[in-house]
C-alpha cells in the first residue's frame, strides 16, 4: 500500500523535498512550494487522509520567515506538509474546501497569527479565539509581538449565523453557564423546541498557552502542559514529553514508561466515571451520578495516597516519571480495583436495564458516520460513530505495543454510544492496568534530559481519555521553545457538537454537550 | 427498580467526616460553620462558582464538594444557577482578557453584602500562566477578593476548609 508520504512525493516530484527537520518519531515531514499547499491537500484528500491539524509558524528567529504546517493521518502514518510563507505575502492557499476542520484552524491562524488564507471565496475571517474587541492586527503568535503588553479595547461587532422567519428564535447560552462548568458561548437558532442552528463562540479561557511556551524552559513547559486541560493533565503532560524527549534523544527508564501508562489509564477511569454519572445526571437519574463519583472519589484518594497528587499533577516530568509505585503500591492498586470493578458493573446493569434512561440517550445526538469522518472528530466522539481511531492501538508507545488495548468502536452514533464507549474503556482500562501491575520493570524512574539541539522539530500523539492530543515542538537557536502547537482533541470535537444537535430539542443540548464533554480551556489555549 | 434500592442500601451514607488529621479542626469548625450559616445566612449559603479562565481542574474540585462523601449541603452550602441568588462567589483564574467584562458583571449581578473568594494558584496569584496580552493574572486583579483558597487545584477539603474560615469571621450581620 502506498504511504501518504509516497503518494505525495510521486505527484511532486522534485518539488517536494524532505524539508523539515524532525526528530525520529512517529512522523514523517515534506516541504512543499507554497502554491501548491492546497493540491497537495486535495491529493491527501484523494488518499481518504485526514486533516489533523493546521498551523503557522514564525520562523523569523531561526533566519527564515514564517511557514505553514499541515498534519495528514491515515491509518498509524502521520504526515506534516509545510510551506513557506513570505513576510511581505503573509497568505496562504486555503485548504477549507478539501477539509472541513480547516476553516477552524485557518479563522484560528489568521486571528493569532496573521496569515490569510486564500483561494476560497466563503473564507470566514472572523476572529477566532481572538475576540472582536482586539485590535485586528494583534497577533500573539508573531515574534514581533510582546507577550506582556496590555491591548486596548476595541469597538467591534461579531457576525453571529443568523436564522429568520416566523416562529424562529434564538437564545443565547454564556460564558457564565448554569452549572460548575468552564464558559463558553452557545448561540441557538430554535423554532418550537427544535435547534435549527447552533454556533459556538470559544475562546473565553484562552490564556496565551502557546506563547507562553516560548517563554518557559523546556522542563517548566511539561508543568504548563500539565495545565493545558486539568482534567487531561497526564495525557497533556506526557504528549509533551514525547515530543521533547524525542528531540533531545533521551529515553526514559523502562518503569517510568510503564509508570506512564498506567497513570493514562487510572486519569481515563476517573474522568469516564465522571462522565457517565454526569450524563445520567442531565437525563435526571442523579442515582448513577452520585455512585460513580463515589468510585471516581476513591480512584483520586489512591492517586493521593500513592503518588501524591488526586489528579497525578507533574507527576511526568521530562524524562521520566516524578513519583514512584511504593513495593505496597501495586497492591493497593488491585485491591482497589477490585472493589471498584464489580461496584461499577452494578451500577452500569441499572444504568443499562433503565428504560426512562434509555428513552433519553438513544437516537439523542446522532452524528453520522460520514460526518464523524468529514470533521475529523477523534476519541470515543469518533468510535461512537463507527470510526476506527485509537493512536494507543495505531500509534502504539510502549507498553501498549505489547499490551494493545481493545479497540472499542460503535456505530449508533448516538449520546447512548458515546456513554457506552466509556463503559467498555473503563472495563478495557481496568485489565491494562492489572497487565502494567504484573510486568511493571524495576529500576530507574527518571533520565535526565540533554539540552534542546537548536532548530529541529518534532511531533507526537497521545490517545488521552478525550481522545488524541497532539504536540508539535519546534526548539529555538538557543535551547530554548521556538513554538509549541497544540490541538486538544476537544478543538475538532467541538465540530461534532454543533452538528449533532441540530433536529434535536433544546432540552436535549446538556446531555449532547455533556457526551462530548470538550474541553474549554484544552481548546482556547 | 429493587436493584436500585439494594444499591443504595448497600452502599448506605457514605459522606465522611473529614480527613483523620483534621477532624478534630473541621468537627470545631463545621459546627462553628453550621451555626455561622444558620446565624448569617438564614441556615443557607449560595454560591456561584465563576470559571475566569481556569484550566478546569479547580472546577473537578469544586465539583468533588457536591459528590457524596464530601457532600457540602449538609453544612447548608448550595450552588445556585445564577448569581442573583449567590451569597458567595467562587471565583477560578488566572482571568483571561475574554473572561474580564463576564466577571464584571457576574460580580455586578450578585447582591449585595457579598463575598468572593479566589480559589487556586492561579486565581491567587496568576499562577504559571502570570499576566500577559490574554491574561489579567490573579482574581483581585479584577473585582475585589475577601480570602484566597490556594492549591493547584485545592482538595475538596481544602476547599471547604477555606469557606468556613472566611464565612466564620466576624462579618457584620445581615439584616
Amino acid at each position: 500500500m502506498m504511504t501518504l508520504y509516497g503518494t505525495l512525493t510521486d505527484h511532486f516530484a522534485a518539488a517536494a523535498v524532505p524539508g523539515i527537520i524532525l526528530s525520529p518519531g512517529m512522523a514523517r515531514g515534506l516541504s512543499i512550494p507554497r502554491e501548491r499547499f492546497a493540491i497537495a491537500g486535495s491529493v491527501m484528500k484523494g488518499c481518504g487522509a485526514r486533516l489533523v491539524a493546521e498551523w503557522g509558524v514564525d520562523e523569523t528567529g531561526l533566519g527564515r520567515e514564517y511557514a505553514l504546517y499541515a498534519c495528514y493521518a491515515l491509518d498509524s502514518e502521520y504526515l506534516l506538509v509545510r510551506c513557506l510563507v513570505p513576510l511581505n505575502d503573509p497568505t496562504f492557499p486555503s485548504l477549507t474546501m478539501k477539509f472541513i476542520p480547516a476553516f477552524r484552524f485557518e479563522r484560528q491562524i489568521h486571528s493569532l497569527m496573521g496569515l490569510v488564507p486564500t483561494g476560497h471565496v466563503h473564507s470566514d475571517l472572523r476572529p477566532w479565539i481572538k475576540f472582536e474587541d482586539w485590535p485586528a492586527d494583534a497577533w500573539p503568535l508573531r515574534k514581533s509581538f510582546a507577550a506582556d503588553q496590555r491591548l486596548p479595547r476595541v469597538a467591534g461587532e461579531y457576525r453571529w449565523a443568523r436564522a429568520s422567519g416566523e416562529g424562529v428564535y434564538e437564545i443565547p447560552v454564556g460564558p457564565v453557564h448554569a452549572g460548575i462548568i468552564e464558559p463558553g458561548h452557545f448561540r441557538f437558532q430554535a423554532a418550537g423546541e427544535d435547534i435549527i442552528n447552533l454556533e459556538e463562540r470559544l475562546g473565553y479561557t484562552h490564556k496565551g498557552i502557546e506563547k507562553r511556551f516560548e517563554a518557559l524552559s523546556p522542563t517548566d513547559g511539561a508543568r504548563l502542559a500539565g495545565r493545558v486541560s486539568g482534567d487531561s493533565t497526564v495525557a497533556h503532560a506526557l504528549t509533551y514529553c514525547h515530543a521533547l524527549e524525542a528531540l533531545c534523544g533521551c529515553l526514559p527508564p523502562p518503569r517510568a514508561v510503564w509508570l506512564r501508562a498506567l497513570f493514562l489509564e487510572r486519569e481515563r477511569i476517573a474522568n469516564h466515571l465522571g462522565d457517565i454519572g454526569a450524563i445520567a445526571n442531565d437525563a435526571a437519574f442523579s442515582f448513577v451520578l452520585y455512585q460513580l463519583s463515589r468510585l471516581k472519589e476513591i480512584m483520586l484518594r489512591t492517586n493521593h495516597q500513592l503518588f501524591g497528587h488526586r489528579y497525578l499533577m507533574d507527576r511526568i516530568v521530562p524524562g521520566g516519571v516524578s513519583a514512584d509505585l511504593s513495593p505496597d503500591g501495586a497492591d493497593i492498586i488491585r485491591k482497589e480495583l477490585a472493589g471498584l470493578g464489580p461496584e461499577f458493573e452494578r451500577i452500569i446493569t441499572i444504568y443499562d436495564e433503565s428504560p426512562s434512561l434509555e428513552d433519553r440517550l438513544r437516537t439523542t445526538g446522532k452524528l453520522s458516520q460520514k460526518l464523524a469522518r468529514e470533521l475529523g472528530t477523534v476519541g470515543y466522539v469518533a468510535r461512537a460513530s463507527a470510526q476506527h481511531l485509537d493512536c494507543r492501538i495505531q500509534s502504539p508507545f510502549p507498553p501498549y505495543d505489547r499490551f494493545p488495548p481493545q479497540e472499542i468502536v460503535l456505530n449508533s452514533c448516538d449520546v447512548h454510544a458515546r456513554a457506552w464507549v466509556r463503559v467498555e474503556e473503563i472495563r478495557d482500562s481496568i485489565r491494562l492496568i492489572g497487565a502494567f501491575l504484573d510486568t511493571l520493570p524495576a529500576g530507574g524512574i527518571h533520565e535526565p534530559c540533554g539540552a534542546l539541539p537548536p532548530d529541529r522539530s518534532s511531533f507526537s500523539v497521545v490517545e488521552g481519555w478525550r481522545g488524541e492530543i497532539v504536540y508539535w515542538l519546534q526548539s529555538g537557536v538557543n535551547g530554548g521553545i521556538n513554538r509549541c502547537m497544540i490541538r486538544d482533541p476537544s478543538s475538532v470535537n467541538w465540530l461534532g457538537l454543533e452538528q449533532a444537535v441540530l433536529g434535536n430539542i433544546v432540552p436535549d443540548f446538556p446531555l449532547c454537550n455533556k457526551s462530548f464533554n470538550a474541553s474549554y480551556s484544552g481548546h482556547d489555549l | 427498580m429493587l436493584r436500585i434500592l439494594h444499591q443504595i442500601f448497600r452502599t448506605g451514607v457514605v459522606t465522611e467526616p473529614l480527613p483523620d488529621e483534621v477532624e478534630a479542626e473541621i468537627s470545631v469548625v463545621g459546627k462553628r460553620l453550621e451555626e455561622a450559616v444558620m446565624r448569617r445566612f438564614s441556615r443557607s449559603i449560595s454560591i456561584r462558582e465563576v470559571d475566569a479562565g481556569s484550566c478546569n481542574a479547580c472546577e473537578l474540585e469544586i465539583i468533588a464538594m457536591n459528590n457524596p462523601i464530601y457532600n457540602c449541603e449538609r453544612f447548608g452550602m448550595q450552588f445556585t444557577a445564577s448569581p442573583r441568588f449567590a451569597d458567595l462567589l467562587l471565583v477560578t483564574g488566572p482571568v483571561s482578557i475574554n473572561m474580564e467584562i463576564a466577571l464584571k458583571r457576574t460580580y455586578d449581578a450578585t447582591p449585595d453584602p457579598k463575598l468572593v473568594i479566589a480559589v487556586g494558584d492561579c486565581g491567587c496569584s496568576g499562577g504559571i500562566f502570570g499576566e500577559s496580552y490574554a491574561s489579567l493574572g490573579k482574581v483581585s486583579n479584577v473585582i475585589p477578593v475577601d480570602a484566597c483558597i490556594p492549591g493547584c487545584p485545592p482538595t475538596p477539603f481544602e476547599l471547604l476548609n477555606g469557606i468556613l474560615r472566611l464565612i466564620d469571621k466576624d462579618q457584620p450581620q445581615r439584616p
